[in-house]
Parts: C-alpha cells; structure tokens; sequence
C-alpha cells in the first residue's frame, strides 16, 4: 500500500495552484493512497520493452491552408473577461512597486 | 405542460433554449439535446461547474452547427458530472438528475442529464461525450442506445477538454437506428479539428441493413465469470440473440483488460490536469475576490470555483505528472495503453466485434458511492477500454435485471461504426428492450 504524505499533498496541491484546508489535505490524503494503492497493479507488467502509445489517431499534424479568415476580434474575445482594461485582460499585480 | 415542467422532477436539463429548428434536411422534426460542456455562441455552457457560472461561449460547437443546419430542434443544455469527471451526474455543481425508471437512482454519468432525457421522452435524440464510457454508461442504465464513435470520426471543435487523447462526441437515442441518423450529420472531417479523421464518413444507415449472418462475434468468458448471476444471464441471453441473428460466437481474450482501469485513470487525469490548467481566472469564468497578487489569485479562483472530484483528479493527474513518479505511473500507464491495443488487434484478426457488458451491474443508488471515490471509478471496468485503443464501441439496451435496465456492449475495429449499428440494428429487430419506455415518460413533443 502506497501511503502519501502530508507533505507530498500539499507539494502537488501547490504544482497544481489549489489551496486546501488541512481536512480537505487529509481527505485527499486517504483518497489519492487508495486510488495509487490500486493502480500499483500496473507495475506487475513487465513493460520494459513496450514502446508508449501517447495517441492513437492515424494521423498527425495536419494543416490547413493558411489563408486569413474572419476572427472574434478584441470585443468577442474579452466579453468573458473577469476585469477587462480596454483591450487587456486585468490581473492583480505581478510585480511590487519599486 | 411545458419541456421545463416536464423536467422538473428529473432535472436533465441546465437550460432551456427555446429555439425553433434553424434549418432544414435529415434531422427536421427532431429535437435534440445538448450536453452542457458543448459550447453554443450566447448559450450558458457551464460544464456542470461554478467555475464557468456564467460564462457564455463566443462561439459555436462544429457538431451543433452540423445539427442546425440538418433541420434540428435544439432543445437546450443537459445536466453532467463537473467536467464530465463521474459516472453518476451526481458530480455537477447544479443538483443531480434522477433515473427516470427509478428516481432513487442515478441516471449515470457523466452524459447523464443527455440520457435521462432521451429514456424520458424529453427529447428524440441527445449528443454526449465520451472519455471512458460517458455515453455509454448512462445509456445502459436509462435503457437507451449510444455510441461512442473511433477517435477522429467527430469534431471536437467547441468540446470544452477532459482527456484530449481520449474524448469523442457521440449520438444517445432509443434506437440504433436514430444513433446512425445523428451519427451521419455529426461526423466527418473539419478543418478546424486537427485530430479529426480526414475521410468523408460511409453511408452509416445503408450499412446498419446489411444482414448479420456470418459475423464472428468474440467474447471473453474470463470477462463475465465474476459478474453477479442475473447480470450474467442477460449477457449470455444477448449472446444468445446474436447466435439467432446468424453471427457465430468466438472465445476470444484479452489479456491486459483488467489493466485498463488503472491506465485509464492515471492517462485521464493526467490530460485533465494539463487541461485544466486554463482555469485561472484570468480571461474567462470564475475568478476570486480580494487576492493581493496574480499567483494567490489564481489558486483562490480555482479552489473556489472546483468541486471535490474535479480536484481530485487534478491532483492525482498532477502526481502521476511529477518528478520522480513520472516513469513509474503515467509512462507505464501508456505502455499498458499500447499492450492494450495489441491485444485488440489479436482480438481482430479473430472476430468482426467483440462484446461485453456495459456496466457490471444496473444504476446505483444516489448517493451510495459517492462516499469512495475508488468503488466509482470500479463501475468504469468495461467501458474504459474503447477510449484508451480508440476503439468505436456501442452500448444497447440488453434486457433488465432487478427491473431495471441493463447495457450490452459491442467494439469493433477503427471506423467500423456502421458494423456496430448494424448489430444492434437487428438485435433491436428481434428483442424489444428499447421499446420499453419507464412510467411517465411521452413521445417528445416538436
């Protein structure tokens, strides 16, 4: 059975920007080592001449012509926007005030 | 009595669009249903989450401008698992759907409201989508008929991303035969999809008449010994039908199946982590109040806006993406993907289809596994599969077990849909499964 840490929750919580409450932590905790606990499985295959499949479309890369076309424009692509300054999205501050 | 009354004790349905059919050709006279993670310029698409409460999409899915133009009426948005992350509807941010053949129970997921509203009669035809058995799992436990089509047959220009080597649109209806209908106007090249099969698709209705007698049917004894004995007994009898239809039985096995639920977990949620990324607040969706800089902003938005099963797999696709777990859990997993596909190309070489169950046993009960997140995932065992080879596979109502409905299962080689809609065509010629209707549910009404 793989048990996580605490500290390895709270690692990957962070890789993946989600703040959680220490009982959300736990819970996720108990959750993740059950679930990892049973995908071990997978290590009982020997694969170490399997090559990996990351897609299995026949095709790849496929283009268009590059031939200019009608787009949203600034106002269709900022009508969603949280905070918008003219033609911007605004975010709080990136940087401090020198 | 209006469609929103009609819903009100099922919910299926997020919105109501109230338009009238746009268009004219092979769908006039038909209504159809949405799921609420295709986007429709102006229409709240929300994905069965908070963090897109109000987002409205500035432009259309290629499938629903398909549908349009076919003459369809689009009813409105159906109700799904948060990011289509479930197999229950239980996980939406806006309440669960209800089975219609017993309200106690879920409709599945995560197309359930789509499914819900076919077995109803709310709607003649619904599109899903589908990443490990999302249309096919509801479609077995509303007792209705779906599709999900090889990876590349649909468009998924407009299809807000779960697993995006994994994700494919696909038709929900009664029949077959209507599955094959809504199949033809939806698939087919686009150029704005770039993982979309380039070949115009088959005459998928003439292909569905073709007689069955002299098809090789495999199937894998070793799949179903486990299996509860009533849930057993209607696979065998859907076997039995097929034997009648003239198709000949081949044992057949494969090998690495039991593997296909941890690979499948590990890929999904590994994809949706990276897809997922995109939800930070910052151009569209949710975004928190009151954070001091972009960083704080970002994980506010995203703890707020998610629910808990989202999360989880947000972490766990991030864990199986670290440094130092990498090459143990998501490379494994996609070598276990290629084993997979080998052996399916074995299976092939054999037989024209292969069947198994949908699910291992007929539509829980609300709430009774949304406490283990593991025994959930448990119920995804033979629909995760198709999605991991990219394989078309077909679920089609295979008789009732406790009085409610159970699904038969059919895969097939690459592009072969028409195969799949020909078996279960004439298994529907000679059974009456999808002509039983759960109480109260009506003709839809155009």
């Amino acid at each position: 059975m793989s048990e996580l840490t605490t500290e390895q929750v709270a690692h990957v919580a962070k890789l993946a920007r989600l703040d959680l409450s220490e009982t959300e932590t736990e819970g996720f905790r108990k959750d993740l080592s059950s679930i990892v606990g049973y995908i071990e499985r997978l290590r009982q295959v020997d694969t170490s001449q399997v090559p990996a499949t990351l897609g299995v479309q026949p095709h790849s890369n496929v283009l268009r012509e590059d031939v200019a076309r009608a787009s949203l424009g600034a106002d269709g692509v900022l009508a969603n926007a949280p905070h918008r300054e003219s033609n911007a999205f605004q975010i709080p501050r990136i940087l401090e005030e020198a | 009595m209006s469609l929103s009354e009609r819903d009100r004790d099922l919910h299926a349905f997020l919105y109501f669009s109230g338009e009238a059919a746009l268009g004219s050709g092979p769908l006039q006279g038909l209504t159809v249903a949405l799921k609420d993670n295709l986007c429709v310029k102006d229409w709240p698409t929300t994905a069965g989450s908070r963090i897109l409460e109000n987002f409205l999409p500035p432009y259309t899915a290629t499938v629903v401008e398909r549908l349009r133009a076919a003459g369809a009426r689009l009813l409105g948005k159906t109700n799904m698992d948060e990011f289509a992350m479930g197999s229950s509807t239980e996980n939406s941010a806006y309440g669960v759907t209800r089975n219609p053949w017993d309200r106690e129970r879920v409709p599945g997921g995560s197309s359930g409201g789509s499914a819900a509203a076919v077995a109803a009669g709310l709607c003649d035809l619904a599109l899903g989508s589908d990443t490990g058995g999302s249309i096919r799992q509801p479609a077995a436990f509303c007792g209705i008929t779906g599709l999900k089509p090889t990876y590349g047959r649909v468009s998924r220009y407009g299809l807000i991303a779960y697993g995006s080597s994994l994700d494919q649109i696909g038709p929900l209806a009664y029949t077959a035969e209507d599955c094959a209908r809504l199949l033809q106007v939806i698939a087919g090249p686009d150029p704005l999809d770039s993982t979309c099969f380039q070949e115009e698709c088959p005459d998928f209705s003439a292909q569905m008449k073709v007689e069955c007698r002299g098809l090789r049917l495999g199937w894998d004894p070793l799949l179903v010994k486990d299996l509860p004995v009533e849930m057993r007994k209607a696979f065998e009898a859907g076997l039995q039908v097929y034997l009648e239809l003239g198709a000949t039985l081949v044992e057949v096995s494969l090998p690495h199946l039991e593997y296909s639920l941890p690979a499948y977990y590990l890929i999904a949620t590994a994809e949706a982590s990276s897809n997922l990324a995109r939800y930070d607040g910052v151009r569209y969706g949710h975004r928190a109040q009151g954070a001091k800089d972009v960083s704080s902003m970002m994980s506010k938005t995203r703890s707020e806006g998610f629910g808990a099963e989202v999360k989880r797999r947000i972490m766990l696709g991030t864990y199986a993406l670290s440094s130092g777990y990498y090459d143990a859990y998501y490379a494994q997993a996609q070598k276990m993907r290629t084993l997979l596909r080998q052996d399916f190309e074995e299976v092939f070489g054999q037989v024209d289809a292969f069947a198994l169950p949908t699910t291992p046993a007929p539509a829980f009960k609300i709430g009774e596994k949304s406490a283990d997140p593991l025994a959930m995932y448990l119920s995804d065992v033979y629909t995760v599969v198709a999605n991991l080879t990219g394989l078309p596979a077909l679920s089609h109502p295979g008789g009732f077990v406790e009085g409610l409905p159970v699904g038969f299962q059919l895969m097939a080689p690459a592009w072969q849909e028409g195969r799949l809609l020909q078996m279960a065509h004439h298994f529907q010629q000679r059974t009456s499964f999808h002509e039983k209707r759960p109480q109260g549910a009506r003709p839809a009404e155009v």
